[in-house]
């Protein structure tokens, strides 16, 4: 394991009396592709402009290297953002934006140019040197404002929605290029955005964050098959959330139906959440199902078909199958017991509004 | 940056703002305070009164001029919005390089010396052997004002989409009826700003009028200016203050009123 | 013909060609009463009493009375234009930072002032710095000396600051609002200081709105005739005092309309500086 890089030490902030974030903590370490991700006003580029400076948390510290940094304006900071919509200096031409950090720390004339050779390269634009900001179409100007950042050599990269305004097949492509960045360089990356897939691509670690608060933390694949609340099993990609009763260990019931399932711990007769994605469910001959139900809507999506079942107790079930159900059929559904995800219910009447408010 | 010192500049930009704030106003104020002040002494307060503001409305030099400069800056305004709203809906529809020349034109009275405009009038007016007075003002105004005029509507006709036009048309509707539906009510804000504007450029003209007037018309401010050479007496101070009132009910007006939603 | 003209009118074509004729009036209007009258100055420039050609007109500048009357309208003029600057850009700063939006009441507060009629703006100037003016009066009662105000070129100065200020604000403030607070971010954060983003990021970025507002009080300052009549007494003579007597008491138009050629040219400098700099009309005031 790494050593923490960043940490955030209980740190809130408000805007004109709005609470953005309340006593959020987090660590970083050294060498990992940290995605900070939820929907908008979750607090996630506010997060991001205090670890760069722009913004001061009303209490709390960042630590960075085990030193309090929350004090230092952002030119004292080791580490480089790259903005929303690029921020690029439009007065300068493409050397001049990339050279701009070196020139301020009074690096040498033949040591800028250099830099600006290897950056140029790196982000596949040679030759570029010359050209104004205005020549370049979106996706040009972003790896130039990434390449503006990476020259001054920071320990960490922060990317506000970096890939926010381009067009799809250029933002998959714009993916797999900071991916293979990150690795070149061995720098930190934190990275905010509010698109699922972008985080599941690329993180080593998902932040899911929702009003203020961190909901969970962890790995793309834990984040997408343990979800912890049914925000983020409800964020993170598509799913099916149904009340069900932990009978005991290892055996749920979901609309008066058992399943059998690998969690433990949530004791006898407990009411819970269950998570259970499009793809894991199993369409089977009705008297093999473990629950009975209809097919009432079909639609073909190209990779899979997308299919609404619904059982007798009205609720409708969104299935992902190569398979093919017609509309009408009455089919049986079956679930392996790893694919069921078995989670607490809301204590409160609170936290469900904070869980599910999207 | 820690929150003292985001406190000090604070404070330290609060003063600037009141620093520059006194210098704008303080002329103002002196002058509004001065014309209620019953002393001649502009030192002195010497009681309340309104009698600057009795004298100035019992004066017939006063009035006419008032009654002048109101005519001339209204029919100026409304004249000029007119020729200016069509010209800018004329030329928004050319190509760039008329487009570039005749925004240029539009320009020189905007960016020559009101001395250079206001000349070159009179020398025109006398080329073409228009006789000076009410009406050599009326022209010269309206020429100074049709710039403003363009300049007001051309951003908004820029911001109208040619596809609510083109909707309207391919609903049935003939150019000019779509034109007055859909059109102009999109431009109406812009339209009504440059007419506000233009009267107010010309409530404020002197150099230009200065040139093009003739002898024996007054508006305020020839009248201004040839009374305060030969001494400043307190009616006048009383008309800077309802002109001031005025000018700021309309700025007022326009600048707040029609807030059409725009983000 | 006709019916292929009139097949013709009902396309898009012919719409915009009916829009066009729109423009007639006004370019009628501005021919007769913009480009004539300056032909005419032209004109009456390059001849004498007797429509002869001559450069006189051109060369009287060169008189002691016509460069002293010159050389003070430029330093005058570039001194208040130096002042405007230096106090209008922290406030336009200020402003984009407070000012919500273009129609912010404070902005409207700073704009107000040059609505004001500008001979009545002046006027209250020379209530205030008069002998027995406000200022001296307030200074009489701190029984300080009285100070000789009135009737000076710093007068002068003051009255074309006042005066042009407001021109200065609002291009640089306009031009300022359309600075993204990321780019000014960006620079922070590559290591920039304080200082630093001043003169590399807001400076030349803001370069449009400085030169378009440097014309706009250079120009009227260089020209005027007013302030200089009301605030600096009949003894100091700019160049507008001097043209503004050819016409209105000299009666030497052709004098008049020579020296008003040297001070187009001067205009035309400026013009050519703001085509240069404010390439979209993004520093324009209105």
């Amino acid at each position: 394991m790494t050593k923490p890089l960043i940490d955030l030490v209980n740190i809130s902030k408000s805007f004109d009396g709005t609470m953005v974030l309340d006593d959020l903590n987090l660590s970083v370490r050294e060498n990992t592709f940290v995605t900070l991700l939820g929907p908008s006003g979750c607090g996630k580029t506010t997060t991001l402009r205090i670890i760069g400076g722009f913004e001061t948390a009303d209490t709390g510290s960042v630590i960075f290297e085990g030193e309090d940094i929350s004090k230092l304006p952002p030119n004292k900071r080791q580490l480089n953002t790259v903005f929303q919509k690029y921020a690029l200096f439009s007065h300068m031409n493409i050397a001049e934006n990339i050279a701009f950090g070196l020139k301020i720390k009074g690096k040498t004339r033949s040591y800028i140019d250099d830099k600006i050779k290897y950056a140029l390269r790196l982000v596949n634009l040679d030759g570029y040197e010359k050209r104004s900001v205005d020549s370049l179409s979106g996706g040009q100007q972003q790896r130039i404002a990434i390449a503006r950042a990476i020259v001054n050599e920071p320990r960490v990269l922060l990317l506000d929605e970096p890939l926010g305004a381009l067009d799809l097949k250029l933002r998959q492509d714009m993916q797999y290029e900071l991916i293979r960045l990150k690795n070149e360089l061995g720098i930190t990356f934190i990275y905010v955005t509010h698109d699922q897939e972008e985080a599941l691509t690329m993180s080593d670690t998902i932040v899911v964050m929702n009003q203020g608060y961190i909901q969970q933390m962890g790995s793309p694949e834990q984040i997408y098959n343990e979800p912890e609340n049914a925000f983020v099993a409800d964020f993170i990609g598509e799913s099916n959330i149904v009340p069900g009763i932990m009978l005991r260990d290892e055996l749920v019931e979901i609309f008066g139906a058992r399943f059998v399932c690998v969690d433990k711990g949530f004791g006898t007769n407990t009411p819970v959440d269950v998570v259970i994605r499009p793809e894991d469910i199993d369409l089977v001959e009705p008297a093999a199902g473990t629950l009975r139900g209809v097919c009432t809507h079909l639609i073909f999506k190209g990779v899979h078909y997308e299919m609404e079942v619904t059982t007798p107790d009205g609720f409708e079930w969104l299935v992902h199958s190569t398979d093919l159900c017609p509309v009408g059929k009455e089919v049986g559904i079956h679930v392996d017991p790893y694919d069921i995800q078995i989670m607490n219910k809301p204590a409160s009447e609170d936290e469900e509004a904070v869980g599910v408010n999207e | 940056m820690t929150r003292a010192k985001q406190l000090i500049r604070r404070v330290w930009q609060d003063f600037y703002l009141v620093f520059i704030m006194a210098f704008l106003y303080a002329p103002i104020v002196t002058m509004m305070v001065l014309s209620f002040n019953a002393s001649k002494s502009r030192t002195q307060w010497g009681g309340f009164t309104l009698s600057w503001y009795t004298q100035m409305f019992a004066s017939r030099n006063i009035i006419n001029a008032l009654h002048n400069t109101l005519l001339i800056a209204f029919l100026s305004a409304l004249i000029a919005t007119v020729i200016g709203t069509a010209a800018a809906i004329g030329i928004s529809s050319m190509k760039a390089v008329p487009k570039t020349m005749l925004m240029g034109i539009t320009n020189i009275p905007m960016l020559n010396a009101d001395i250079v405009t206001g000349i070159s009038l009179m020398l025109a007016f006398i080329a073409f052997g228009i006789s000076m007075g009410f009406q050599t003002i009326l022209i010269s105004h309206i020429t100074f004002n049709i710039p403003y005029v363009i300049l007001s509507v051309m951003p908004k006709l820029k911001q109208t989409s040619r596809s609510t036009y083109e909707a309207a048309m391919d609903l049935g509707a003939g150019p000019v009826y779509a034109f007055f539906k859909v059109v102009f009510p999109d431009i109406l804000p812009g339209v009504l700003s440059g007419f506000l504007l233009a009267f107010t450029m010309s409530l404020d003209d002197f150099i230009i009028t200065h040139f093009t007037r003739g002898a024996g018309i007054n508006t305020l401010s020839t009248l201004i200016y040839s009374e305060v050479r030969r001494g400043i007496r307190p009616s006048m101070y009383a008309l800077s203050t309802v002109i001031f009132v005025t000018v700021l009910v309309l700025l007022l007006v326009s600048n707040f009123a029609p807030r059409r939603k725009e983000a | 013909m006709n019916r292929e003209r009139k097949a013709f009118s009902l396309t898009g074509q012919g719409l915009s060609l009916g829009k066009k004729l729109l423009a007639g009036p006004y370019l009628v209007w501005m021919t007769g009463f913009i480009i004539i009258p300056l032909v005419l100055i032209v004109y009456y420039g390059l001849t004498d009493k007797n429509g002869a050609f001559t450069l006189a007109n051109i060369t009287a500048i060169a008189t002691p009375e016509h460069v002293k009357a010159l050389g003070l309208s430029l330093v005058l003029s570039f001194i208040s234009t130096v002042i405007c600057l230096v106090l209008a850009y922290p406030l336009a700063m200020i402003l984009r930072r407070r000012g919500v939006g273009q129609k912010s009441f404070i902005v409207f507060l700073f704009i107000l002032p040059m609505w004001m009629n500008f001979l009545l703006r002046t006027l209250a100037w020379q209530t205030l710095l008069e002998k027995n003016g406000v200022i001296n009066g307030i200074l009489g009662l701190l029984h300080l000396p009285a100070q000789n105000l009135i009737n000076t070129p710093g007068a002068i100065i003051f009255g074309m600051v006042y005066n042009f200020l407001p021109f200065m604000v609002l291009p640089v403030y306009n031009v300022l609002c359309k600075i993204d607070d990321n780019t000014v971010n960006a620079a922070r954060d590559l290591g920039a200081s304080p200082f630093q983003t001043l003169v590399y990021i807001w400076l030349p970025l803001s370069l449009p709105g400085i030169v378009s507002g440097i014309t706009m009080v250079f120009v009227p300052a260089l020209t005027t005739f007013v302030i200089s009549n009301l605030l600096g007494g009949s003894k100091i003579l700019l160049i507008g005092n001097v043209i503004e007597q050819e016409f209105m008491k000299g009666s030497n138009w052709h004098q008049g309309s020579g020296l008003s050629l040297v001070l187009m040219g001067f205009i035309l400098i400026s013009m050519a500086l703001i085509a240069k700099y404010d390439k979209n009309g993004e520093g324009s005031a209105f």
